[in-house]
């Protein structure tokens, strides 16, 4: 390994509970499974090995962080250590005193998500009534000085609503808006056929979305993230395997992605067990697909491997089988089929009905 | 557009952090962050709300010894870009 590779980001997953039961969750499906919580001596202990490894940015989020009532313990502490401290929330449940308690112990933004604009749509998304909470928390947000993520996910039944969110945002004052595409991993992929957009519907979001981010330039930084099925080739997923991230589940285990875990003959080791740094160095589930020797063609000799790092493992394996194949959403994947297929039938989609997470996996 | 005149400083959702194992400067924002050079650095650390840029380039041409007109070119592109990207803005 070498020094340049360094994680700059620990996404800290607080907790898989969740008010929400939204129907693209990237949580695991088998979530409501997964041992106890880390304590907060070692999530303390955590976030300051995460430091000392050359860390900068926290990710504070879930499930739904909220929920664990040690959350200004870890902000302050973040705050000690000159982390970036970024809380990716719901908005819900949150009172006013206490978002204004994680202001003055020095958190850095607020990402608040917005299933869509108006409360119907949003909260049939959700599988909660959460949507006004949202607004009376994005405006506290802004009202107490923080700056403002709102971060809406797309799919087929909002995509075509993306300037109402774009203006939405503005409304609220948003510091940036992520307009991120459900990506087919976690709960989205047993509702695919539900969630995946046409590529009319996508090019006209894009549209959209490119003058906003050009007359907006300056106010609201605009983020337009394409669906990797549209994409032809891969995205850089995580920047790499165990290159730049580290994300630590609830229960404790350090992982390269927010699912890293539900790829089969791998092992993933837990901060309980060992120091972070380690874990991050020498355990065998860091180094499974870190560098290039795991590769397959066409990724081994392909000039783009240095870019986008053979795409997404756990798509890999979700769509194949094979978790060191080559991605299928890349053209040149040997398995592309599959998303053709995928993209051919959002053209003509059918009623289909949402899967909601819960603790019971889909079967 | 940034002037001599302007009066910037660093947007509510960046901020600058001094990183150990680079020795270099980072500015931080929301899931990104920009590694400085020690002139960017130098430039950022003065966007304080208070001092024009006009005054940012005489202090770092002094500090360097290089031409003020160069320096201007430079700072003013810099902060341009900044400015673009939402990293900085004109104090109120």
């Amino acid at each position: 390994m070498s020094d340049s590779e360094r994680p700059y980001t620990l996404v800290a997953e607080l907790t898989y509970r969740c008010p929400l039961r939204c129907v693209y969750c990237s949580n695991p499906l088998d979530y409501g499974a997964h041992g106890d919580e880390l304590d907060t001596p070692t999530w303390l202990r955590v976030l300051r090995e995460a430091e000392d490894l050359g860390v900068v940015q926290v990710n504070l989020t879930g499930g739904e962080p909220l929920v664990r009532d040690d959350l200004e313990a870890l902000i302050e502490e973040c705050r000690r250590l000159d982390l970036y401290t970024n809380l990716i929330t719901s908005g819900v449940p949150l009172r006013r005193e206490r978002l204004a308690r994680f202001r003055a112990l020095g958190l850095d933004n607020v990402q608040i998500s917005i299933q869509d604009t108006a409360a119907a749509a949003s909260d049939r998304i959700a599988g909660v009534k959460a949507f006004d909470r949202k607004l009376e928390v994005a405006a506290w947000v802004k009202e107490l000085g923080f700056p403002l993520t709102l971060n809406t996910v797309l799919h087929r039944e909002n995509l075509d609503r993306v300037e109402a969110v774009i203006a939405l945002a503005e409304r609220l004052g948003a510091d940036r808006l992520e307009l991120a595409n459900t990506q087919y991993l976690g709960w989205a992929l047993p509702n695919r056929a539900a969630l995946l957009p046409s590529r009319a519907q996508l090019a006209h979001a894009r549209e959209v979305a490119a003058a906003a981010r050009k007359r907006l330039t300056g106010t609201m930084e605009v983020l337009f993230v394409t669906p990797d099925y549209y994409t032809d080739l891969p995205k850089a997923c995580m920047d790499g395997w165990g290159r730049r991230f580290i994300v630590l589940s609830p229960e404790g285990r350090a992982l390269p992605c927010h699912a890293a875990h539900t790829l089969p003959g791998l092992t993933f080791e837990s901060v309980r067990d060992r120091p972070l740094g380690e874990i991050w160095r020498d355990s065998a589930g860091f180094r499974a697909f870190r560098g290039e020797d795991w590769m397959p063609e066409p990724c081994r000799s392909c000039d783009r491997r240095a870019i986008d790092f053979g795409g997404c493992r756990c798509q890999a394996y979700l769509l194949t089988g094979n978790a060191a194949a080559t991605d299928p959403t890349c053209k040149l994947s040997p398995d592309h089929h599959l998303i053709e297929t995928a993209r051919e039938a959002a053209e003509t989609p059918t009623l289909t009905e949402l899967i909601y997470r819960t603790t019971k996996s889909p079967s | 557009m940034i002037s001599a005149e302007s009066r910037l400083r660093l947007a509510a959702k960046a901020r600058l952090r001094f990183d150990r194992k680079s020795s270099r400067y980072m500015l931080l924002y929301p899931e990104r962050g920009l590694v400085l050079n020690p002139t960017a650095a130098d430039v950022l650390q003065r966007c304080d709300g208070e001092r024009t840029v006009g005054s940012i380039v005489a202090e770092l041409a002094k500090q360097y010894g290089h031409d003020a007109p160069a320096v201007e070119r430079e700072v003013l592109g810099f902060l341009q870009t900044m400015a673009d990207r939402g990293l900085v803005q004109a104090a109120p």
